[in-house]
């Protein structure tokens, strides 16, 4: 099962270290970490993606909260929250499915955000099944280079 | 008005706010600012020959006082050298703080003369640490790091610092607390966790405690006796945790797991509830993990959280000091007379399962008997500390351990080499106190160096060296596991040996080397034993001289430990002695 969770962290040098050394030394499997500034200038939040069962889930939030600089660790899966990713696709593109390309992007909500003659940059943000459904579409026309981001996600209301 | 002190006079300073007498260090280029300064301090300095042998001693040092140890190397090997020894009191929580001298800042990953990236190297090893960025930070760095290694679980925290941090000037002044907001340990046990716990004991027929290490680490001992004797509770412990219940009391099982004896493991196997305090279910405590006390209910009382069901699943945990959870646990309690199971208890009891022949089999001595003999000549108040092997388990076995930190090993990572160095560290923390190092004659050699330590700092301590010529407990295995196949195992072993040979033999060539003669080469004070008779006799000598002593014990060269779980094995499958051919 798929685990979302969000640390704050002290914004210091190393940090990352600390937690990547954590998880491969425990073998915990992750699937998308994204990582930077809060509201508050000496704390990072990094959003974890983790797969595993509900005991591996409780020993990888105990051993983060043994970290010294972690200070606090939240498993947000099953809390309303709002949760994105974004990717940029490269897809080839020449003048016969340019506008189809076009027209695809646009009822994603994406963008073209680069255009040159034989391809085009297409931003995309959103849960990982619209970014999912997007590339499965463009894939017919062939992606030449894909990347994403990992996950970042809020809890709604107070908290 | 506050005065400007350099890095080097800071760190001085702060180790004497600290309440440090002892520092065990090894000088170089980067740590010259620090070593100059402690010219004209008033710490005890220690010179280990090896820095891995510096930090076994602080360790030894750090266990056998309950104070914090301190070790201080130099950037590069210096820092790797202490790796080891870092993750050997990482395992078994022991609170250590390591200075280590880096490379000037301005060349911090320029591949400079002696640069290693040991808080990179040390990050899984230690329980935190820190590289000193401005001589600004560096008392407060200093403050954390011993707040760190001694409180909640204690651990090891490296102190790196770059040298021009140790020359920078700047005003001093020392915290007197610092708040570490990603750090809070939790030392108070939950009320109602510890209610439910009481309920349990009161109604359970068949109560084991299991005691690990961190019964002493939180100084709960008489605790942890009140509560056995009140409601007349077994008590087995761990390798760690001996020491922690007085093992003359009728109620004591002594070790329990791969090695523990037949009462505590089939007690543990067969009990309907276990108290598991200050300890962690290592595997060659629990041996084969389905089939660990498959009828009991667990309640696990520790400070550290990500112990609580970590390798178990837990009915009752309670996060918390052990101490003060076993005070308020014994006013729940209700008083007993004596429980469901006793009488069990004392037929597997009977059974005396430590296998130890009186004398070896080709006449020469047996392990257990020595052991005895060094528990009855100090009527059991010596300070035991082994290094890793047979010889380890047996010193487990036959010293009939009554106080806490009277017994110094390396449990959790098995260290070879780390007892000699750490008797040391222990002779220096309790001046007065008999100090037996019981050693193999191949961990010995591991930081055999350290004789010179000994040596110049006329520190008593009584070395006995378990000589069988062997890696024993490999050579065990290979007997047991893997058709006698003595793969680089035997120590007599020469190039021009046959390449295969699993039968010692009278033509077998000498032991290298001759243990007495090294000892003279540092001048210190040798004999060889190979008399039953003469193992008293040659004690007494050791325990009258001033010095350190050697005693080179030539035992049986395949004596096995028994009892023994097989690997992957459970508790209640004990091997209890050798399979007649």
């Amino acid at each position: 099962m798929k685990h979302t969770v969000a640390v704050q962290v002290a914004n210091e040098s190393g940090v990352l270290a600390r937690i990547a050394s954590l998880f491969s030394r425990r073998g915990f499997n992750i699937e998308s970490l994204s990582v930077g500034q809060t509201e508050k200038e000496d704390v990072s939040r990094i959003t974890l993606v983790v797969c595993g069962s509900q005991r591996v889930l409780e020993q990888l939030e105990k051993q983060l909260n043994k970290l010294i600089v972690v200070y606090k660790v939240s498993n947000i899966t099953n809390d309303p929250a709002v949760s994105r990713s974004m990717a940029f696709i490269k897809v080839r593109a020449d003048y016969s499915t340019r506008s189809e390309i076009i027209q695809i992007v646009d009822v994603f909500r994406g963008e073209i955000v680069d255009v040159a003659n034989d391809s085009v940059m297409v931003e995309i943000t959103g849960d990982e099944g619209k970014i999912n459904a997007m590339e499965e579409l463009l894939e017919p026309y062939g992606i030449i280079e894909l990347v994403r981001t990992g996950k970042i996600a809020m809890t709604r209301g107070k908290k | 008005m506050t005065k400007r002190c350099t890095g080097a006079e800071i760190f001085v300073k702060s180790l004497s706010r600290e309440g440090v007498e002892t520092i065990f260090g090894y000088p170089g280029g980067t740590v010259l600012p620090i070593y100059d300064k402690l010219y004209d301090s008033d710490f005890e300095h220690i010179l280990p020959h090896h820095e891995q042998g510096g930090i076994h001693a602080a360790d030894g040092y750090a266990r056998s006082t309950g104070k914090t140890g301190v070790v201080i190397a130099t950037s590069g090997p210096g820092a790797t050298n202490l790796v080891t020894g870092l993750a050997t009191a990482y395992m078994d929580s022991v609170p250590l703080v390591a200075f280590t001298g880096q490379v000037p800042s301005h060349m911090l990953g320029t591949d400079a003369f002696q640069e290693a990236d040991i808080t990179g190297i040390s990050m899984p090893i230690t329980k935190h640490n820190y590289l000193v960025q401005k001589t600004e930070n560096l008392a407060r760095i200093i403050k954390k790091a011993f707040h760190i290694a001694g409180s909640g679980r204690p651990g090891p925290v490296l102190v790196d610092i770059p040298k021009d941090i140790m020359m920078q000037e700047v005003e001093f002044s020392y915290p007197d607390r610092v708040d570490l907001r990603g750090y809070k340990p939790n030392y108070r046990g939950h009320p109602l966790q510890i209610k439910k716990a009481a309920e349990k004991i009161n109604q359970s027929r068949k109560p084991v405690l299991y005691a690990g290490g961190g019964v002493i680490i939180s100084g709960a001992s008489s605790e942890l006796r009140q509560l056995a004797e009140k409601a007349q509770i077994p008590v087995t412990t761990t390798l760690t945790g001996l020491g922690a219940f007085d093992e003359r009391s009728r109620l004591s099982l002594g070790m329990l797991g791969m090695h523990g004896s037949t009462e505590a493991n089939m007690a543990i196997s067969h009990a309907d509830l276990i108290i598991a305090v200050g300890c962690r279910f290592d595997d060659r405590v629990t041996g084969k993990l389905d089939e660990f006390a498959q009828e009991a209910e667990i309640i696990h009382i520790d400070i550290d959280p990500a112990e609580v069901g970590k390798r178990v699943a837990i009915d009752i945990p309670i996060v918390g000091d052990v101490k003060g959870i076993l005070t308020e646990l014994n006013k729940k309690v209700t008083e007993k007379s004596g429980n469901g199971w006793g009488s069990q208890i004392q037929e597997w009891k009977d059974m005396d399962c430590r296998k130890c022949s009186e004398i070896g089999e080709n006449g020469r001595l047996s392990p257990g008997p020595i052991i005895e003999e060094i528990d009855s000549l100090t009527e059991g108040e010596a300070f035991i500390v082994t290094e890793v092997g047979q010889h380890q388990m047996w010193a487990a076995q036959f010293f009939k351990y009554s106080h806490p930190r009277q017994f110094i090993t390396s449990g959790g990572l098995g260290t070879m080499g780390y007892g000699f160095p750490a008797s040391l560290g222990v002779q220096v923390g309790n001046k007065e106190a008999p100090v037996f190092l019981l050693a193999g004659d191949g961990s010995f050699q591991m930081n055999i160096q350290e004789l010179a330590t000994a040596a110049k700092n006329n520190l008593p301590v009584k070395m006995v060296i378990f000589n069988n010529q062997y890696l024993g407990m490999v050579r065990q295995w290979q007997e047991m596991f893997l058709d006698k196949r003595y793969s680089s195992t035997c120590l007599r072993r020469r190039a021009d040996c046959p390449p295969r040979c699993s039968e010692p033999g009278e033509d077998c060539p000498e032991m290298i080397p001759e243990f007495i003669k090294v000892a003279e080469a540092y001048g210190i004070k040798a004999e060889k034993i190979t008399e039953p008779e003469d193992v008293r006799p040659a004690l007494e000598r050791a325990l009258a001289e001033p010095g350190p002593y050697l005693l080179d014990c030539l035992i049986e060269v395949e004596e096995n430990v028994f009892p023994m779980v097989p690997p992957g094995g459970s508790l209640y499958e004990m091997i209890l002695e050798e399979e007649s051919e």
